[in-house]
């Protein structure tokens, strides 16, 4: 589980985040929407540890901001939302780096073999030997993605459940690509891991997302279970545009349809 | 192998005709009437000194200079940037200028270390004064570290500059002399003074390179990745101040061996640390020993200054670089 209590952050002298209070529980899908600048980010960059924050962050029931960095590592792996490499490392050489902390959790020989099968995991079989700067920003992601999953193979480790925390993981992918990666998200979840995901994509996060952490000026604006969260009335506080939200028949999931604005 | 090839290479030329092999050869056989005892003490006095102090410079500027690229993610980075040279050399002109005024009892009771001590410690200075500078609430951002690099070796230039223009004549030749670098001046004294702390800072690197390979994707991803951020850099930094330092000190300043090399090696076996560093410390010596064995013969007798070699070949050679990976290289 990660749990905050009263969590703010300062970045140049501004309040970015603002007591925000929430518990992420593993073997879900746990999403963060809101508006550009609602502090989605922060938020994200505050439970990796990258940011300093003042409130209670706990990850796994310890404090995260005493452990040492590889213990952290060892239960949470980050996606940023864009990493820019300086040397022409190959596919196969970054994804690598993910085990640079020797806690995938996969045993000796098959450690070597790790990469590729990430690799294949994130559809990028056949990509290991070509440069990382030589592939395109979706191309990219993936890899990043990989590297991650390289990190915190086993979604759960000692008993210890593994956190994947995702800065916009589908950001710049095709269709395909995106329902592939969110489908490989979920998966980590249903394995007992738990994965933080940073969405845009307000019909994906109905799909797939267990529960809704919705952000607005900082503040968390609410927090539930999908369909608690997903509706018309919050939809509009949040975002200032009167969306209606539907329900799609069968599966029951809620979805929401952009051309609705016109019709209201 | 080829190191071995070039540092013989480097023990045979030179203005004495002196024959390296034969000096071997005695000393493995012990044959006392073989070989006149002016030519041992030109091998073993004068150009293995030179040789070894050459390999060991050119191996800590090649290794500080892959580990400065590494540290500020930018393979243009050189401790030559971050005002540690320009310290170090503030350090030097000190001696030279003031040794004869100020620092007189100082550079009297120091006698021969001074000039290599003062250097040292004009590089540990401005590292120590920069890491002061750059880092704030125990996080160094690498960005406000090279512009205050650039702004403190600016200032240690100028004072530099003070000190030269009050210099005489006999001093402003011993100072462009120095500034030029050159190993002319080896001696086992030289290399005991600086061989420790070049050799330390060597031997620490191996220990930098996980963490370097992780610093590519950037200092949050490093992080991420579980590297302990804050003590890696000030290894990293300590290191390159150390053996920049250490070289400054006892052969001013040689370019262009700290951005060569390490390029030449990530076109050659690629950017991962692991085996960049050792291969780096390598071509270092090897490179350092050609240039300083091509500074001999070009003009013998005489000799040139090593600098303007390593800065004639680099150069050039630097420029080519760039246009050629223009469209991959991120600068």
């Amino acid at each position: 589980m990660i749990q905050t209590g009263n969590l703010s952050a300062r970045l140049g002298g501004r309040r970015v985040l603002e007591n925000v209070s929430f518990q992420a529980e593993s073997g879900q899908l746990t999403a963060i929407i809101g508006p550009n600048g609602s502090g989605k980010t922060t938020l994200l960059r505050a439970l990796s540890g990258e940011i300093p924050c003042s409130g209670d962050l706990t990850i796994n029931g310890m404090d995260s901001r005493r452990l040492k960095p590889w213990r952290l590592a060892s239960m949470r792996a980050v996606l940023p939302q864009k990493t820019s490499l300086s040397f022409p490392f190959t596919v196969r050489e970054v994804v690598a780096l993910g085990l640079t902390g020797g806690r995938s959790g996969v045993s000796g020989g098959e450690v070597v073999a790790l990469p590729d099968r990430a690799l294949r995991c994130v559809d990028l079989d056949g990509y290991a030997g070509r440069f990382y700067q030589e592939l395109s920003g979706g191309e990219q992601q993936r890899v990043q993605l990989a590297r991650a999953l390289c990190q915190v193979w086993e979604p759960v480790l000692d008993g210890v459940p593994r956190w994947l925390l995702l800065d916009e993981p589908v950001s710049s992918l095709d269709i395909h690509h995106q329902l592939a990666i969110m489908r490989l998200a979920s998966e980590f979840a249903r394995a007992g891991g738990g994965v933080i995901a940073v969405l845009h994509d307000l019909n994906l996060t109905c799909m797939f997302a267990d529960r809704i952490l919705m952000m607005r000026s900082g503040r968390l604006h609410a927090c539930g279970r999908t369909p608690e969260v997903m509706t018309d009335s919050l939809l509009a506080e949040v975002f200032g545009c009167s969306l209606r939200v539907g329900m799609a028949p069968g599966a029951g999931q809620p979805f929401v349809l952009p051309q609705s604005v016109h019709a209201s | 192998m080829l190191l071995a090839v070039v540092f013989l290479l480097s023990l045979t030329a030179g203005a004495s005709d002196a024959s390296a092999l034969a000096v071997i050869h005695d000393l493995l056989f012990r044959e006392v009437d073989g070989l006149a005892a002016y030519e041992r003490i030109v091998i073993l006095e004068i150009r293995l000194p030179r040789a070894v102090l050459g390999m060991l410079i050119g191996a800590a500027l090649a290794i500080s200079g892959a580990v400065m690229q590494g540290l500020f993610r930018n393979p243009l980075a050189d401790p030559g940037l971050v005002g540690v040279s320009s310290g170090a050399a503030l350090g030097a002109v000190s001696v030279i200028v003031l040794g004869g005024g100020v620092l007189a009892s100082a550079v009297e009771f120091l006698g021969t270390h001074a000039l290599p001590l003062a250097a040292l410690l004009g590089g540990l200075a401005t590292t120590l004064m920069l890491y002061r500078v750059a880092t704030r609430r125990g996080e160094t951002s690498i960005a406000t570290m090279l512009l205050a690099g650039i702004a403190l070796g600016a200032l240690a230039m100028a004072i530099s500059g003070v000190l030269i223009f009050v210099a005489d004549d006999q001093q402003l030749r011993d100072l462009t002399f120095w500034q030029l670098g050159s190993l002319a001046g080896a001696s086992w004294v030289k290399i005991g003074a600086a061989g420790p702390i070049i050799a330390a800072a060597l031997i620490a690197c191996p220990f930098l390179a996980r963490s370097l390979n992780a610093m590519a994707l950037g200092e949050a991803a490093a992080h991420h990745l579980g590297i302990p951020l804050q003590r890696m850099k000030v290894i990293a930094i300590v290191v390159v101040a150390a053996a920049t330092g250490a070289s400054v000190a006892v052969s001013g300043g040689i370019g262009f061996v700290g951005i060569i090399v390490p390029h030449l090696l990530r076109l050659l076996i690629g950017p991962d640390n692991r085996y960049l560093l050792p291969a780096s410390g390598l071509l270092g010596a090897i490179v350092l020993l050609l240039a300083d064995a091509a500074s001999r013969i070009l003009v013998a007798p005489a000799e040139f200054p090593i600098g303007i070699v390593t800065a004639a070949v680099g150069a050039p050679f630097f420029l080519w670089i760039l246009l050629k990976r223009r469209g991959v290289l991120d600068l």
